[in-house]
């Protein structure tokens, strides 16, 4: 547990640091080709300098708001507040902040950037799916993300490496239909022309952006946070059968996209019935199910 | 000369591995006190409820008199214990009278409409699983003191500071009754 939480730790700073060189780089790029030489470098730095502060402080706001969670109140989700106030006296940590996303697919995430500050959100679809024993399950495996500091991992990636990630999913779309346009009327103007470098960039950065997606939130920990979770509650079965509902879910989710995916409890997918291919194994943030469910049975 | 520098310097380390696992040790020992109480206030919320939850089956259920006697009783006892194994025993009562009330309550259908039992026996629910992680959590506690206290070298430093070993609450049948642990 605590080799994990100064791991975190040494990897959330990594990530800023690279995402420091990286602005410092484009900084120093726009300056050399714009002739504006250091004034570039200077902007790009103080950009990702308070990007990267306001990420670390407000970030957890960000993810909450861009997956539409809203507070849920004691009276309205009581349930909800004692499984996590229970299962907080047995971790002995602080209770987070709990949120409601009114999603029908089950799922959860956790957010924040310590103990005393983090949240944890579930979809309605949760709440309505599993039954006490089983949500027990998936709050203890948040409840352990929070604990050994992934979520400040999870939510410094999301926050600034994700915007990478849907700007230059934007971008790709922009261009392709923009281009077109822009044909049609024959001729783009000068305005078309900084688009297509700031597409450009932006394409250029999305795989490096998503490779630093995979270096910072491994597989591994999904594995990890199950264990802690069961632990937690002292019962994997419960965890199992979570997981074996949300399997066999159909329901897909419309909140959670690129930056947030591999933030949620299990991987959020958009696209009914897919299977897992090895491609998509290796581009996909956690594992598969079905390998939690025989990890979970051999404790 | 410098053989003395270096005695110095020996006898200055060890004191300063004394001084830190001592602090280890404190702190182990008042973490193990704080998960005692965390039990403590668990318990009393469920004193709390009892009151409540019977005022609320009185209505429908007229003839379980004797069974209310018996959680009412068995709580005051627990209250009004004067020694940890007197307590234990009284919580043990409360379990099990409570768990009796709320199996026979299963057989009054307004009963398991009613609103407001609904919420008290959600509250209950909690408040026991609660009361069991506390416990669990009081025995992480103590696992992580007695290993140190047993372990070579902190072993030392724990007999010096007379730092005494824990007992966990076993497992069996969610009761007290086991601990003997002095307050």
């Amino acid at each position: 547990m605590y080799e994990q939480i100064s791991r975190n730790r040494w990897r959330s700073v990594f990530l800023i640091i690279g995402v420091l060189v990286l602005a410092a780089g484009i900084g120093y790029l726009f300056g050399y080709l714009f002739q504006a030489g250091p004034f570039g470098l200077v902007l790009a730095l103080g950009i990702a300098a308070v990007g990267s502060w306001s990420s670390y402080m407000y970030g957890d706001k960000l993810v909450l708001r861009v997956s539409r969670a809203r507070p849920a109140s004691r009276e309205e989700y009581p349930k909800l507040h004692n499984i996590v106030e229970g299962l907080c006296i047995a971790a002995g940590m602080p209770v987070p902040k709990i949120y409601v996303i009114p999603e029908q697919a089950p799922n959860a995430f956790a957010t924040g950037r310590n103990p005393e500050h983090a949240s944890i959100a579930v979809t309605e679809g949760l709440l309505q799916t599993l039954n006490r024993v089983e949500l027990e399950g998936v709050i203890g495996h948040e409840l352990s993300h929070v604990k050994n500091r992934d979520i400040l991992v999870g939510t410094l990636t999301a926050t600034l490496v994700g915007v990478v990630v849907l700007l230059a999913g934007w971008m790709r779309w922009g261009l392709f239909w923009g281009g077109g346009r822009g044909r049609d009327r024959g001729g783009g103007g000068g305005g078309n022309a900084i688009f297509l470098v700031l597409a450009l960039v932006a394409m250029i950065l999305a795989p490096l952006a998503a490779q630093l997606i995979r270096f910072a939130v491994s597989r591994r920990r999904e594995y990890l946070a199950d264990a802690d979770g069961a632990l937690l509650t002292r019962y994997p079965p419960g965890l199992a059968a979570a997981l074996r509902k949300i399997a066999a879910s159909s329901n897909t989710m419309r909140v959670a996209n690129d930056a947030t995916a591999h933030l949620w409890f299990s991987q959020p997918s958009r696209a009914v019935g897919e299977g897992h291919s090895r491609v998509e194994r290796l581009f996909s943030t956690h594992p598969p199910i079905e390998e939690r469910i025989k990890a979970l049975e051999e404790m | 000369m410098l053989g003395l520098w270096i005695a110095l310097g020996v006898i200055g380390l060890v004191l300063l591995y004394g001084i830190l696992v001592f602090n280890r040790l404190v702190r182990h020992r008042n973490r193990v006190e704080n998960a005692w109480s965390g039990i403590d206030v668990q318990l009393r919320r469920r004193y709390d409820l009892i009151p409540n939850l019977i005022e609320s089956v009185r209505g429908y259920a007229t003839h379980e008199r004797e069974l209310f006697e018996q959680v009412t009783q068995a709580r005051t006892r627990a209250i009004e214990a004067a020694s940890v194994p007197d307590q234990a025993q009284a919580e043990t009562e409360i379990t099990r009278s409570l768990g009796r009330l709320m199996a026979v309550a299963e057989a009054y259908p307004q009963l398991r409409a009613n609103e407001n039992f609904l919420a008290l026996q959600e509250e209950l629910t909690a408040t026991e699983s609660k009361i069991a992680f506390a416990r669990q959590f009081y025995n992480d506690q103590v696992m992580r003191l007695n290993t140190l206290i047993e372990q070579f070298p902190s072993l030392i430093v724990a007999r010096l500071g007379r730092f005494r070993q824990r007992e966990f609450f076993e497992a069996e049948e969610d009761s007290r009754g086991v601990v003997a642990v002095d307050l």
